[in-house]
């Protein structure tokens, strides 16, 4: 019905977040760069850089869902675009049930993922303090 | 079967995302997030059918899933066609502004 629209909206906020995370991280860059950078912080992921993967997961997953309701017919071209909004109690309950649902496994997948490459990355790291010893 | 044949695309392209640099310089990775992403919302879609429809979920009319077949495949082309217009417009082995200083 319009269960997308909800990790579309989270895909809208995430996207602006991270813009806005990514001039503070351009910033903070300037700054350390004057400092002088540790062979730690080179090898650290930016938080920008992880919440990109996220919203590309929000945006090509409700985009294809979008598709898939413009299959079914349950997207029109005229208001309110969708059909669903003919029976707004039955959509906004498939929206905070099923649409909420998949808001929260694309975001635990992604946090899964960002654990994940923390660990490698830190591996990593550690096997290259090894070898400088 | 439209989540099935998502999420067997995701895994072909992350295989091959894996295993092939000049895969990932073609911003394969980009198929990755559209297939999986796609592929978990449609997995919740399917959890909340099987709750309502039960053991009926498994034994759809063949009409419903030739139709899903061919919404799984149209999903395919359509991903094929953003990830194509994403790899022209990064143009990532500068192919297109070598041509076009070619032809100028």
């Amino acid at each position: 019905m319009a269960c997308f629209l909800v990790p579309g909206v989270e895909a809208v906020i995430t996207t602006t977040v991270t813009k806005i995370i990514e001039n503070k991280e351009k910033k903070q860059e300037a700054v350390q760069l004057e400092k002088g950078v540790s062979l730690g912080e080179l090898h650290k992921e930016k938080l920008s850089r992880k919440l990109n993967r996220l919203n590309y997961l929000l945006w090509g997953g409700s985009g294809l869902l979008a598709f898939e309701h413009l299959w079914h017919g349950e997207i029109q071209p005229f208001f309110p675009f969708l059909t669903g909004a003919e029976n707004p109690a039955e959509m906004f309950g498939e929206m905070s049930t099923v649409g909420v649902g998949m808001a929260v496994v694309v975001t635990g997948a992604w946090a899964l993922v960002t654990f994940a490459t923390d660990r490698i990355l830190k591996r990593e790291e550690s096997g290259l303090k090894r070898e400088a010893k | 079967m439209t989540l099935l044949i998502t999420l067997i695309a995701a895994v072909c392209v992350t295989v091959i995302w894996y295993s092939n640099e000049r895969a990932r310089k073609l911003k394969v990775g980009a198929l990755c997030y559209m297939f999986w992403g796609a592929s978990l919302m449609w997995m919740v879609d399917a959890v909340a059918e099987y709750i309502e429809l039960r053991a009926d979920y498994f034994t759809p009319s063949g009409a419903d899933m030739l139709n899903d077949s061919f919404l799984g495949l149209s999903v395919i082309a359509l991903a094929l066609v953003v990830w194509i217009l994403i790899v022209l417009v990064k143009d990532p082995e500068n192919v297109i502004q070598k041509s076009l200083k070619q032809n100028s």
